[in-house]
């Protein structure tokens, strides 16, 4: 009961929202919070640690911006393009990757990304350092005006709550089970008779679709896509995200979202004040300093808080 | 004379290239490889640390006018030191949990060097001059010889082989290699194993910080000049399996070579090619051409 009342309460927030804060930020802020619950379903409930989860994000928004632009496809096939062109990435990578296992499966991942980073550094549709810039938001259904900021919050609140709520419904479905068997104790899982490479190569192609779908709205939203959305720097910030909020928690990375964009975009006046409060005239350059921040919270989630905001909210309720 | 329609001069040049970048592999994969056996830790500070070396190496002649050779030694016992502060302060609480969570600090300690030295140096890269012993080149007859670039070719293979050596073939080396099996049953007989741990992590980022103050003159001394290595680096570590010191040597300097032999033949796959190796051989060699199967 208490539960239903508190999606209740969390989505009515969602669906005001937008008329209490800037609704461009809302919409990056909820893509981010899908990446990082697609990453999360990896990490959280397979134990797989993917380093390699810009490509798909980014990839899909080079994709998805080139179908727009180019194409002059329909938005909701353009996003589907994109989220089809994740998956097929995703399949290929994962394909690879679980062949080994750990730490190796991690490194992999991440040299897979890189390769494709320098990929689409070097194809010429991607505008190699400017991005692929002007990406036209269009019509939802051939009716709907998208260019309204307002109207395309809904929309793409509609598609995030839609992709969460597939999330649960995967995490507790028996499909769900077999993943968390797998990440307790793999060798268990297949002597109980389970194809976990089968599994694990599901697992991988559905969080990396979902992290397209992200990215692919991502850009429809703010109209560009850019190096830095394949860049493992990338990787690295949607691991951040869930660290912070809880892995393998449902809302960790939701909050790990809001609290590192927030971070992101606020940095540079958190700085700003202390340098006024503090005359120390280096926090001026905070705002430049972004990944020096986000390196000091990874060490300090890592060592002290493990179990991330929420993970840690939960063992303390018990 | 030419080879596959490409001038001798031109091809021989490469492989030189090739073989210095495939130097900075070995000497790095052979630092990482060292670290896991025994920490179980994939060190992704190990590029931040290298380019570490090559800013000290940089420092030190910019504000103190402290030599090439001098620097070539004080860089990687600097980064010595620095790594075991890093290993003693963190590393050490995480050995008992999941082994991505020693991958995950290391990262995040790169990105705190990496925002540092931006912070201060930006992105563009500082020139450093060969040191005068070994600037110019020396012709062949069939082509000219940058002595630099033959320098770090040497030097990074005597290193190399000499810590092969000493893991391989003496009494520390035998102690290092029995605790990488088995740490308790070491321990039991009397070695200190936190001591030789903290020694080992310190001994893998020197490796790093003496490639490091090596690349400094051959590429540019930037503050990003380690991060986009690493990523390769790990390429390599998965194609040799970290198992064997001298299949990360041989590896990391084939590797280098294949490299620069794509930039000659087809320089718009000479940055994936090392990726593309690593699919192939997982397809066909799962473990890494010098693993082992768990």
């Amino acid at each position: 009961m208490s539960r239903k009342l508190g999606y209740t309460a969390v989505l009515l927030g969602l669906l005001i929202a937008p008329f209490a804060l800037y609704p461009v930020l809302l919409m990056k802020i909820l893509c981010f919070a899908l990446f990082a619950c697609a990453f999360n379903l990896l990490i959280g409930f397979t134990g797989l640690l993917s380093f390699g989860h810009a490509a798909f994000f980014g990839g899909a928004a080079y994709i998805t911006g080139h179908a727009l632009k180019m194409w002059g496809l329909p938005f909701e096939l353009g996003i589907l393009t994109g989220t089809l062109f994740a998956a097929l990435v995703g399949w290929v990578i994962g394909g690879l990757a679980i062949r080994r296992q750990g730490i190796y499966f991690t490194m992999i991942t991440l040299a897979l990304a890189q390769m494709l980073f320098f990929v689409f550094l070097q194809a010429p549709f991607t505008g190699g350092e400017d991005g692929l810039q002007s990406i036209p938001r269009g019509y939802l259904l051939g009716v709907i005006d998208l260019r309204n900021d307002l109207t395309m919050y809904y929309v793409v609140l509609a598609i995030m709550v839609l992709s969460f709520a597939l999330i649960v419904r995967v995490i507790h479905s028996p499909f769900g089970q077999v993943l968390k068997a797998v990440r307790e104790n793999e060798p268990r899982a297949t002597s109980l008779g389970y194809e976990v490479a089968r599994y694990k190569s599901l697992a991988f192609v559905l969080s990396a679709a979902l992290a397209g779908l992200a990215g692919s709205v991502k850009a429809v939203v703010l109209g560009f896509g850019t190096l830095t959305d394949v860049h493992w720097s990338m990787s690295g910030l949607v691991v951040l995200m869930t660290l912070v909020g809880g892995m393998g928690t449902l809302f960790g990375p939701v909050l790990g979202a809001i609290i590192i964009i927030a971070l992101e975009n606020k940095l540079g006046d958190v700085g700003a004040w202390l340098a006024q409060v503090t005359a120390v005239e280096w926090f001026n350059t905070l705002g430049e300093s972004v990944t020096m921040i986000t390196g000091l919270i990874f060490v300090i989630c890592v060592l002290a808080f493990r179990r991330g905001i929420i993970g840690e909210l939960v063992a303390r309720l018990r | 004379m030419e080879i596959f329609g490409i001038p001798l001069a031109a091809f021989l040049g490469q492989l030189l290239l090739g073989l210095v970048n495939g130097s900075f592999y070995a000497m790095l994969s052979l630092g990482l490889a060292v670290i896991f056996g025994l920490l179980n830790v994939i060190n992704f500070a190990h590029g931040a640390l290298y380019m570490m070396g090559a800013f000290l190496a940089w420092m030190g002649l910019q504000y103190f006018g402290i030599s090439y050779w001098v620097m070539l030694l004080l860089a990687p016992l600097m980064i010595a030191l620095f790594g075991m502060v890093i290993e003693r302060s963190m590393l050490r609480w995480l050995y008992q949990l999941d082994h991505l969570y020693g991958l995950l600090l290391t990262f995040g300690v790169t990105l705190i060097i990496e925002g540092v030295f931006r912070s201060f140096y930006g992105v563009s890269g500082q020139p450093f001059a060969v040191p005068p012993q070994l600037a110019g080149a020396t012709d062949l007859g069939f082509m000219m010889l940058p002595i630099y670039r033959a320098w770090v070719v040497v030097a990074s293979l005597v290193v190399c082989l000499v810590t092969w050596f000493v893991i391989e073939k003496t009494r520390l080396g035998a102690y290092l290699r029995a605790g990488t099996e088995n740490p308790r049953m070491v321990e039991a007989f009397g070695i200190n194993v936190p001591l030789m741990v903290t020694l080992t992590y310190g001994f893998g980022v020197a490796l790093a910080a003496f490639a490091g103050v090596l690349a400094a003159p051959v590429l540019q001394v930037s503050p990003l000049m380690g991060s986009n290595l690493i990523v390769t680096i790990f390429a390599v570590v998965v194609i040799g399996g970290m198992g064997s010191i001298l299949g990360s040597i041989v590896t990391g300097l084939a590797l280098g070579v294949i490299e620069g032999l794509t930039k000659v033949f087809y320089p718009e796959l000479s940055s994936t090619v090392v990726f593309i190796i690593m699919a192939i051989v997982l397809l066909v060699r799962p473990a890494g051409l010098f693993g082992r199967e768990k």
